[in-house]
């Protein structure tokens, strides 16, 4: 228990050791502290940034969705209206070619009964010229009656 | 226990002798065998055991934490470097709740002191016969094992803790500011005349002010562990008085080790906290 140069021994080893622990020691363990607070911080900041981000694309997937839903409900819409306008389309082409037709086929008849008329009516004449010569016993002068025929035909 | 022959005061005398090496007093350098050759030493003698645990522990504290530093990353940290990274954060905040000025030396210093004074500290739990006997037999006479039992140590770091204090002072405030620190506080006057009558007191009280500070950090370290280590010395009194005060001794060994781990700790503590006061005074314009 005596005071003696252990003392000036003890503080040249404080001194020493407080050296070594302010150059070598405290130094790299503060700056890992440091970095790794940065780390956990910059980590931290990225979570909440992916967040958001995620966030964020949902919701414009949703959109993106609703959209697309939007577009296909217009598009058969329109292919429904272009359905019908073809189909009436396809109905009035051929009602307008059904109706071609029986005019056509109309027409057609109308000439066959003029021609028949026609035919019919020179039978007749005929007929009756034939009939007249009959009657008056002697030809007909056809050329000389021929007015006369046509007349009778005419009012046939 | 080695002790069985000897009488109580005589077991007590040797647990509380250091192994002293010095000039004997017929002129050769040798190892004292007793408090009288330890006392014609004088001052140019030195402890050998103190010395040796002291610095063996402070080169055990850099070694682990400079391992710990070497291989610190930002990554996930390994056992010792979280158990180091717990000390210097405490240690770090420790020193930013009562260091308000800017000095890289400061927190380095303040974990030296902790952690080295801790381990000293801690070394008052080993039982004190054993590690003396070991030495006994290896040819040591004498051996203290804890180092702050020892005033040289206390006052050893108590002097180079007050030698920053002064450096600090007359480098931050100027040889005049810390004179004038010294001189025209505590009782202040307007006028010069006035200012040299306080200058005496003044000084007196100041001076008284300053030198109590290494003083006292010394002695209240010293005073706590020296108590300690008594205390564990009379209980290992009581073992030799049969078994029932044997027995009894075992239960009061236990008990007060645990509360010695609080001593232990908070003395280091103090130590430190004080320091890191002392010099953030110093650091400071006007306090």
């Amino acid at each position: 228990m005596n005071i003696n140069a252990t003392l000036i021994g003890q503080s040249i080893a404080f001194f020493l050791f407080v050296w070594f622990c302010m150059k070598f020691i405290w130094p790299p363990l503060t700056r890992a502290l440091d970095e790794r607070k940065r780390t956990i911080a910059d980590g931290l900041a990225a979570a909440e940034k992916g967040r958001r981000e995620q966030e964020l694309g949902e919701k414009k997937a949703l959109e993106t969705i609703k959209k697309a839903k939007q577009d296909a409900a217009e598009v058969i819409a329109l292919a429904d209206k272009r359905a019908a306008e073809i189909a009436d389309e396809a109905k009035a082409n051929a009602k307008a070619e059904a109706e071609r037709i029986v005019t056509a086929a109309r027409a057609d008849i109308g000439q066959e009964v003029n021609r028949a008329r026609e035919h019919l009516r020179r039978a007749v004449a005929e007929l009756a010229t034939a009939g007249a010569a009959k009657i008056l016993e002697k030809e007909i002068d056809a050329k000389a009656h021929a007015k006369l025929l046509e007349a009778v035909m005419k009012q046939l | 226990m080695a002790s069985e022959m000897l009488t109580s005061s005589e077991y007590i005398k040797h647990h509380l002798q250091n192994l002293t090496f010095g000039r004997l007093h017929d002129g050769s350098w040798g190892i004292a065998h007793g408090a009288e050759q330890v006392k014609e030493m004088g001052f140019w003698a030195i402890h050998l055991d103190t010395l040796a645990f002291s610095v063996g522990l402070g080169i055990l504290f850099l070694f682990l934490f400079r391992l710990a530093a070497r291989r610190a990353t930002a990554g996930v940290p390994g056992g010792l470097q979280n158990f180091v990274e717990w000390v210097v954060e405490f240690i770090d905040g420790t020193v930013r709740g009562s260091f308000s000025g800017r000095n890289p030396l400061v927190a380095p210093l303040a974990l030296t002191i902790f952690v080295w004074i801790f381990l000293m500290n801690l070394m008052d739990l080993l039982s004190v016969d054993h590690v003396p006997t070991i030495a006994h037999a290896a040819g040591v006479p004498f051996l203290k094992v804890v180092p702050t039992t020892d005033p040289n140590v206390t006052f050893g770091m108590a002097l180079a803790v007050f030698a920053l204090i002064l450096f600090y002072s007359v480098k931050i405030k100027g040889l005049g500011g810390f004179l004038g620190e010294l001189t025209l506080q505590p009782f202040q006057a307007g006028s010069w005349p006035m200012r040299l009558v306080f200058l005496l007191p003044n000084l007196f009280l100041e001076t008284v002010n300053l030198i109590a500070k290494p003083i006292s950090l010394a002695l209240r370290l010293f005073g706590n562990m020296y108590a300690g280590e008594m205390i564990f010395i009379l209980i290992a009194v009581m073992y030799g008085a049969g078994w029932l005060f044997g027995s009894f001794a075992g239960l009061l060994q236990l008990g007060w080790a645990i509360f010695h781990v609080l001593i232990v700790t908070l003395q280091a503590f103090i130590f430190m906290t004080l320091t890191v006061v002392y010099l953030d005074m110093a650091h400071q314009e006007h306090h």
